[in-house]
């Protein structure tokens, strides 16, 4: 079986800070890390190799050189091969345009059986690039899947697919994708064999044209989303902040101010 | 933060940053609940396994990735400890367990046991201590009687650490009772073995998610191929693994004592009283500034007692006792300092100083009391003295 | 196309760097502005620079030859699971109606399923003037494949400028690839549209990087413009019983779907789902362990059964499922009343509940960014307040 998962490179967003005086984006000491969800993906490859032996998996993904780093990380977990799309012709690309470049990129390593995701990306949250993928594909995608068992014979893969209040087993022919979500495993960290074996990894950037994608699809100016405008959030500004009360006092006013306005 | 330059090798640091990772993200969120229900940490220990982490001391040649350097492993331990010491404990003895056999043992024994304890499949434990034998290891009453290819083991190890949860034990036995500790001979059991079973779990005070138990040993047959080097060898692999294995307690010390240093600085920063951040008080920040200081310096004495041990020095026993014994009282003042800098928060299960301190207690008596430790430091001045006192 | 940056009048001073949401700017080795890969063209760096150096370039005219004038009238997509109307659908009414009317073109919801006629009358009570419904057995049951199929057919058959669909599971599932068949854009997760009057465009806007920003967002040349929105995000339009409208029956020639559901399983029903609650009871890092939610399970019950939420870092810690997570990653919430007790107040965190109407935080640490969207803040350990609370409650 060959898998492929799809990492993408994000700043860590919890550690983004807006500047409240020129209300910009702090972007200083923001650490470069791989996509939380995706690392369940990977985990979720890494698992399924180490179930049906022979399996080999493939981190790919798309971004600026630097975005080598979260493939190296993903040799050091267990990953076998990478594929870096690193191309000046995909920048100001939307969801379609990532989706098609993308898709282009999977297809160059032949016909995965599974082609793995995380739910969505923290930076864009999005979630469009992993089925997208798959429609340009031709494949089927189940979305939101906390489990993935394939039959023995290969040919198709039962899920576990959540929703908001429930899940469904899910059963679907290969070769298929997924987009996993972070109660499906825990991701493991990196082994000091791995890590050594990725120090020693050169990976060379793989172009849009060399995947075969049609330049036409690419880019800005295939994309037909635009950003128009970028702001921050308006801040919304505090209440009542009542310190140095003893526990019993907060407790009695909080509750006659919530029987007050009705809420209880 | 700034470091001093200890020379830390490439490999070195790697670890040092993955078991920092490793004690942060897997370690710390269970800690206290390991602490509070006694739980094994064998979750831990296999997930350190897949991680090549559990094979530091063991050479490449039998599954490890020890160089001839020591400081990766110590360092290990040290990170580790500096959040848990009840999980490095259970971490760490599994080299104190396999050190008789890395050792004394013959290629068969170690291409036999060791790359299984490397990736963390089996874990090992050191069985010395019995009821009336602690720091008087030579009057160990468990015997090993050879009888054809065999040897039978009679008699109960006390407060083996890792005991009940470990495959692999070296084991400690008296084979001639009337040559002391001339007599005493070490052997390989795996637990499974019949006539070897575990009594009670103890229940601590501190390094709680550690299991120490008892060993029963009732007409156990051993192999004899499992006895390591000749009958009477035993005490020699016993304190030669001491020698090596005590600088991974001033590891343990150290970094435990590192993390409580963590905790108090953080707290003295943030708690306010006078309107003013505590640590500006200049009686508490110079408790802040001794308990950096005395960290740095065990650091610094234990670091070097490993590079001497490692180039092959003979004699290093006295640095040895040294570096465990100033390390872990030195872990015992910081702790017990850091639940002071918390006040009554320090006192209370919600912060984790006090776990430490509990914590720390046991380094000043396992592995050879610092009572112990002063005297093999005494007898070795004793010794290089000698010719000085004639001339 | 994209940035253009005019190296003549670059001056070197990095404010573009500064301001970039995406980290794409740095100076090259000639102190000059220089964009990577991350770069997506958003102008924010085009303001920030003070010598005019940096420009987008407007992208080539579409050569597609989509005939905006052809595509008309604004959609719903009328979620339903298992025979039921998903809440999202009337509020997608709601908003749909306003847009609808700014636009002077009816609005339709779109049903799909099987068996599903029964629906269409409360979507004309909740606004719509159309229904079109498509039933067939191949959508008995949601599979992405079968309903993207199902819903790329109709849009291409009627061509509507704009369609709007829910950001649940199902939604995300299966509308991206409805707008990979159909070639067009779609923006997913929206918190606020609108319409430009004098473009006609839908104006999308939506927050990135974890909340951290909004980002408006358009979809000039391509039809449908398409949207998804979050659940609770804006308030589901009042029913107005006896309203009809058109229904529309579609028979569509669909395969049968290669994924198949074979079961479906309500494990979460015995708790309480935060997405519907009227007041909730939050956790965050702050409690510590997971036994620790019992206390607020306590508070919840003496609420008179609110329901529990958690902060991604309690999620995270493995204390509890991520069905009760609120935030960017979770669910986005607006309750009556929302209890935040040990949870900091991470900015992706607030955006999933700050439209609550009232609420309020128990924290430690006064500088919790929690309390600045808190209307009542009590600083003091949760451990000893809540407890009170629960006191107070039941006296």
């Amino acid at each position: 079986m060959h898998i492929v998962v799809c990492l993408k490179q994000v700043p860590n967003t919890t550690q983004v800070k807006i500047n409240p005086e020129t209300n910009t984006l702090v972007r200083d000491g923001v650490e470069s890390i791989m996509n939380p969800f995706d690392e369940n993906a990977l985990e979720m490859a890494l698992q399924l190799k180490e179930a049906h032996p022979g399996t080999r998996v493939t981190a790919l993904t798309m971004g600026p050189p630097q975005a080598a780093d979260i493939l190296k990380e993903a040799v050091g977990r267990g990953a076998d091969d990478v594929l870096l799309l690193c191309d000046r012709a995909v920048a100001g690309s939307d969801t379609l345009a990532t989706s098609y470049a993308i898709s282009c990129a999977v297809r160059s390593l032949g016909a995965p059986d599974l082609v793995i995701f995380g739910k969505q990306a923290i930076d864009g949250d999005t979630a469009q690039v992993g089925p997208g993928v798959a429609d340009w594909l031709g494949i089927p995608c189940v979305a939101c899947v906390r489990k993935c068992e394939i039959a023995a014979d290969g040919k198709t893969a039962t899920v576990e697919r959540v929703s908001e209040d429930a899940y469904d087993v899910v059963e679907a022919p290969l070769p298929c994708a997924l987009t996993v979500v972070k109660e499906a495993n825990v991701p493991r960290m990196a082994s000091l064999r791995g890590k050594m074996a990725a120090r020693k990894l050169a990976i060379e950037p793989t172009t849009a044209a060399a995947t075969g994608a049609d330049p036409a699809l690419l880019g800005l100016a295939a994309s037909p989303t635009h950003v128009v405008r970028i702001f921050s959030p308006p801040a919304k500004t505090g209440g009542a902040k009542w310190e140095g009360l003893e526990p019993a006092e907060a407790a009695q006013k909080l509750v006659a101010e919530l029987k007050n306005r009705k809420l209880v | 933060m700034a470091e001093l330059n200890y020379g830390l090798s490439e490999l070195a640091l790697e670890i040092r940053s993955m078991m920092r990772e490793f004690a942060q993200t897997r370690v710390k969120p269970v800690r206290a609940e390991l602490d509070e229900k006694g739980i094994f940490p064998i979750d831990l220990l296999r997930e350190l396994g897949k991680m090549d982490l559990m094979g530091l001391y063991i050479p490449e040649a039998y599954g490890g990735t020890f160089d001839g350097d020591s400081l990766p492993n110590i360092i290990a331990v040290e990170e580790l400890s500096r959040v848990c010491i009840g999980v490095s404990v259970s971490f760490a003895a599994n080299g104190l367990g396999s050190d008789p056999i890395l050792i004394g043992g013959s290629e068969e024994q170690k291409k036999k046991y060791l790359p299984a304890i490397a990736r963390g499949e089996k874990l090992a434990a050191y069985a010395l201590t019995e009821p009336n034998a602690g720091s008087d290891a030579g009057s160990i009453r468990t015997t090993a009687v050879k009888k054809g290819d065999k040897y039978v083991l009679n008699g109960t190890k006390q407060w083996i650490t890792n005991g009940g949860e470990a495959d692999v034990y070296c084991v400690f036995a008296v084979t001639d009772k009337n040559r002391g500790a001339r007599g005493v001979s070490c052997f390989i059991v795996e637990k499974g073995t019949p006539g070897f079973s575990f009594g009670k779990k103890e229940n601590k005070m501190g390094i709680r998610a550690s299991a120490t138990r008892e060993l029963i040993f009732e007409d156990c047959e051993v192999p004899a191929e499992n006895l390591i080097g000749r009958e009477g060898t035993g005490f020699i692999w016993a304190m030669k693994t001491f020698d090596v294995s005590r600088p991974g307690i001033a590891a343990q010390a150290i970094g435990l004592a590192q993390g409580a240093l963590d905790e108090a600085v953080s707290y003295a920063k943030v708690r306010q009283q006078f309107g003013r951040p505590v640590i500006a008080n200049q009686g508490l920040s110079w408790m802040l500034a001794e308990m950096a200081t005395k960290i740095e310096a065990a650091r610094a004495l234990t670091y070097a007692t490993v590079r001497t041990i490692d180039s092959g020095a003979k004699d290093y026993s006295k640095f040895s006792a040294m570096c465990k014994m100033y390390a872990s009282d030195m872990a015992m003042e910081v702790t017990t300092n850091a639940v002071q800098v918390l006040g009554g928060y320090g006192y209370m299960k919600e912060y984790p100083v006090e776990k430490m301190m509990r914590d720390a207690k046991i380094l000043q008596i396992y592995e050879g009391t610092n009572q112990i430790q002063r005297d093999i430091i005494g007898l070795a001045l004793n010794k290089e003295y000698a010719g000085a006192a004639k001339a | 196309m994209g940035l253009l940056i005019d190296r003549e009048k670059c001056i070197g001073c990095g404010a573009c760097a500064a301001q970039c949401p995406f980290g794409a700017l740095s100076l090259d080795a000639e102190g000059k502005a220089q964009a990577n890969e991350a770069c997506t063209a958003c102008g924010s760096c085009t303001e920030a620079c003070p010598v005019g150096a940096l420009k987008i370039e407007a992208a080539e005219k579409k050569s597609a030859g989509i005939d905006l004038a052809e595509w008309r009238g604004v959609w719903v997509y009328a979620e339903q699971r298992e025979g039921a109307l998903h809440g999202v659908s009337f509020e997608l009414l709601g908003e749909g109606r306003v847009l609808a009317e700014k636009l002077g073109v009816p609005l339709t919801a779109v049903l799909l399923g099987s068996g599903v006629e029964a629906l269409a009358a409360p979507l004309f009570e909740h606004g719509a003037d159309r229904v079109i419904l498509a039933d067939h057995p191949a959508l008995a049951a949601y599979t992405a494949e079968a309903y993207a199929e199902a819903l790329s057919a109709l849009v291409r058959k009627y061509k509507p400028e704009a369609l709007l669909a829910g950001a649940t599971t199902i939604g995300r599932g299966f509308v991206p690839r409805v707008a990979i068949e159909v070639r067009t854009g779609l923006t997913a997760d929206c918190t606020g549209l609108d319409i430009d009057p004098a473009t006609r465009r839908l104006l999308q806007t939506r927050p990135a990087f974890g909340g951290n920003i909004m980002a408006c967002i358009e979809c000039p040349d391509h039809r449908p413009q398409m949207a998804t929105v979050r659940p609770k995000v804006f308030k589901a339009a009042p029913a107005q019983p006896g309203r009809t409208g058109e229904l529309v029956k579609e028979t569509l020639d669909l395969k049968a779907p290669a994924v198949r559901v074979l079961e479906t399983v309500h494990a979460m029903e015995n708790e309480k789902n935060v997405a519907d609650a009227e007041i909730i009871v939050t956790g965050g890092r702050g409690l510590g362990k997971p036994e620790n939610f019992a206390l607020l399970r306590e508070l919840a019950d003496a609420l008179g059964g609110a329901a529990i939420g958690a902060s991604r870092a309690a999620v995270d810690a493995g204390w509890i499922s991520a069905f009760h997570q609120v935030g960017q990653t979770g669910k986005t919430v607006r309750p009556k009343v929302y209890i935040a007790c040990g949870v900091s107040g991470q900015i992706q965190h607030l955006v999933g509940m700050n439209s609550s109407d009232t609420i309020i935080a128990i924290n430690k640490d006064p500088d919790a960014p929690i309390f600045g969207v808190a209307d009542i803040g009590i600083v003091g350990d949760l451990f000893q307040v809540v407890p009170e609370i629960i006191r107070a409650l039941k006296a």
